[in-house]
């Protein structure tokens, strides 16, 4: 008992050196830890450049080709966002049909309760301005005769609410004698927006599955990481490393894969605008001119970098939780 | 806030720092690899853990850091019992012993200073403090001035000497050694053996695995003799 106690008391003196170290030395040690987790995390991208570049490249094709349609749907959009959806109605007559006729059906028209504005085009203004806009203003001279129809067009009363009033107004309409083809323009647009929608969607999913791939990529590159470093893992777990300690610097890996296979697909989708930058301008310039190719903003290129980022983290973090709760040391 | 020494002596003195408990480990491939093994090491012991190949040793070495969890019966690490430490927990406990391999188990791209300040580092400790105490530990095991070494630069006795003071850079309380001197010859075994006898000086327990049994005799310590699974002598 007396030799048990003077044991005791070395053994105290032994451990109280050990209880040392206050709050400022362990956020300090704390801070030191990440800092060096995220660059020596770094330097290891960096030790294996063939390696580090190859997945990089799979992971930015991966993001690139998400965020290209992206912005080419968001172009696509532009160029169909001025056409509002409108009501009106396009009466085209008979190629017959003299110039009264067209006048007293336009008039006629004009007593309807349902409507709200008539307009007429006639052949020689219709032609007019389809020489100013078309582009094919030398071609229409040529032209022994004017192809073009009249044109009535027709702006219904209360035109948004009334769907059926608007499709009844449009069967009568078709009715009449003079009219050789009626047609409502909001359906074009209306189907130009839902093929819009679907895009869009079109895109959402496509990205969703391309992060997924994104995730599986890193996942599979960490899970390799952690293979070749085995016995440094199975080393500090039985010294007394938390899974924590262990996955940091794992997770810092899949950081800076993710990060760097989101600068290098902003790097491909810019490149790829820049480079179709002047064929679409030189086509815009055709027609009106109003379009202009839109490029990865400010927020979109955070928000390209973070996804990705976290993206990486995630996938590395998901092959961390389940591998080091199969990994049991010796 | 200071306690009287003698009641907080008296209180630690109580509870053993290793109890086994009826333990038994079963593997379902092999069988059972211990059997009903109980004894217990009082603060500041030092013994031999000895027997046969296969007799169990590193079975029993296993389940004090919980690497293995035994089947029947318990295992008490300074009175907490070791069946009922949740996953999370076991890093924790990991630190309160310093393992000792036979094949030391040391990082061979870092340096020696780098493989001794790990648990250090794990444990959360800054940069200075760090650097003071693997010196003092290097220094305590004969190997100060070789920090910038690798391993494989090293002899294997100068290795299984950095793979102690990594053991006890941490200072814990207990010290478990799997054929410590395996691969080393005699003269460097009874260098290595003097040095664990060092620590129990200064208050550690300290528990060694080993078949070499000349170099038993020639100590004087507590010696458990494992037989296919059972402890014969205590």
């Amino acid at each position: 008992m007396k030799h048990i106690n003077k044991n005791q008391i070395k053994q105290d003196r032994w451990q109280t050196r050990t209880s040392g170290g206050n709050l400022v030395d362990k956020l300090q040690a704390y801070r030191d830890l990440h800092a060096h987790a995220l660059f020596s995390s770094l330097g290891r991208l960096i030790a294996s450049p063939f390696a580090s570049v190859m997945t990089i490249v799979v992971l930015s094709v991966a993001i690139s080709l998400a965020s290209g349609f992206y912005i080419l749907v968001a172009n696509l959009q532009q160029l169909t966002g001025n056409l509002e959806a409108s009501n009106q109605i396009s009466l085209f007559l008979r190629d017959e049909v003299s110039n009264a006729k067209a006048h007293s059906l336009a008039d006629s028209i004009r007593q309807n309760q349902g409507v709200q504005e008539v307009k007429l085009i006639t052949k020689e203004q219709a032609l007019e301005e389809f020489q100013a806009y078309s582009g094919f203003g030398e071609a229409v001279k040529a032209l022994e005769k004017n192809p073009l129809p009249f044109v009535i067009q027709v702006l219904p009363k209360n035109s948004l609410e009334n769907k059926q009033a608007i499709e009844a107004l449009l069967e009568n309409l078709k009715q009449e004698t003079e009219v050789d083809f009626a047609q409502m323009d909001m359906q074009w647009v209306a189907r130009l927006q839902s093929i819009m929608d679907v895009a869009r969607r079109g895109v959402r999913s496509l990205s969703l599955l391309l992060g997924v791939g994104v995730l599986f990529i890193t996942g599979n590159t960490i899970r390799l990481e952690l293979h070749n470093r085995h016995d440094e893992v199975v080393i500090a777990k039985l010294v007394g490393a938390t899974d924590g300690f262990i996955r940091r610097p794992f997770l810092y890996s899949g950081f800076w894969m993710g990060f760097f296979s989101g600068v290098a697909a902003w790097f491909i989708v810019t490149t790829t605008m820049l480079i179709l930058k002047q064929p679409v301008e030189k086509l815009s310039g055709l027609y009106d001119g109003a379009f202009h190719i839109l490029f990865l903003g400010f927020t979109e290129t955070l928000a390209l970098l973070a996804i990705s980022s976290v993206l990486g983290m995630a996938g590395s973090w998901m092959v961390l939780h389940f591998q080091l709760q199969k990994l049991k040391p010796e | 806030m200071q306690r009287p020494l003698l009641m907080h002596c008296l209180s630690k003195t109580k509870i053993a720092m290793l109890k086994f408990d009826n333990v038994s480990m079963r593997y379902p491939e092999v069988g059972d690899v211990l059997r009903n093994v109980s004894f217990h090491l009082q603060h500041g012991e030092m013994a031999f853990l000895t027997g046969h190949s296969g007799a169990g040793k590193s079975t029993l070495l296993k389940l004090i850091p919980v690497i293995e969890r035994c089947s029947r019966g318990q295992v008490l690490l300074d009175g907490q019992n070791l069946n009922k430490a949740r996953n999370r927990q076991i890093p924790y406990i990991r630190r309160k012993v310093g393992l000792i391999f036979q094949d030391y188990k040391l990082l061979q791209d870092r340096t020696v200073f780098d493989n001794v300040a790990l648990p250090l580092v794990i444990a959360g400790y800054g940069h200075n403090e760090i650097s003071r105490r693997v010196r003092a530990s290097l220094d305590k095991v004969g190997l100060l001035g070789k920090e910038k070494k690798y391993p494989v630069t090293l002899s294997g006795g100068e290795q299984q000497r950095v793979g102690i003071a990594r053991a006890v850079v941490n200072k814990p309380p207990m010290i478990l050694a799997d054929e410590p001197t395996g691969n080393l010859d005699p003269e460097l075994s009874a260098e290595i053996m003097h040095l664990f006898e060092q620590f129990q000086q200064v208050g550690v327990t300290v528990l060694i695995a080993t078949h070499d049994i000349s170099l038993i005799t020639q100590m004087n310590h507590r010696v458990l003799k494992l037989d296919h699974g059972q402890l014969i002598a205590s």
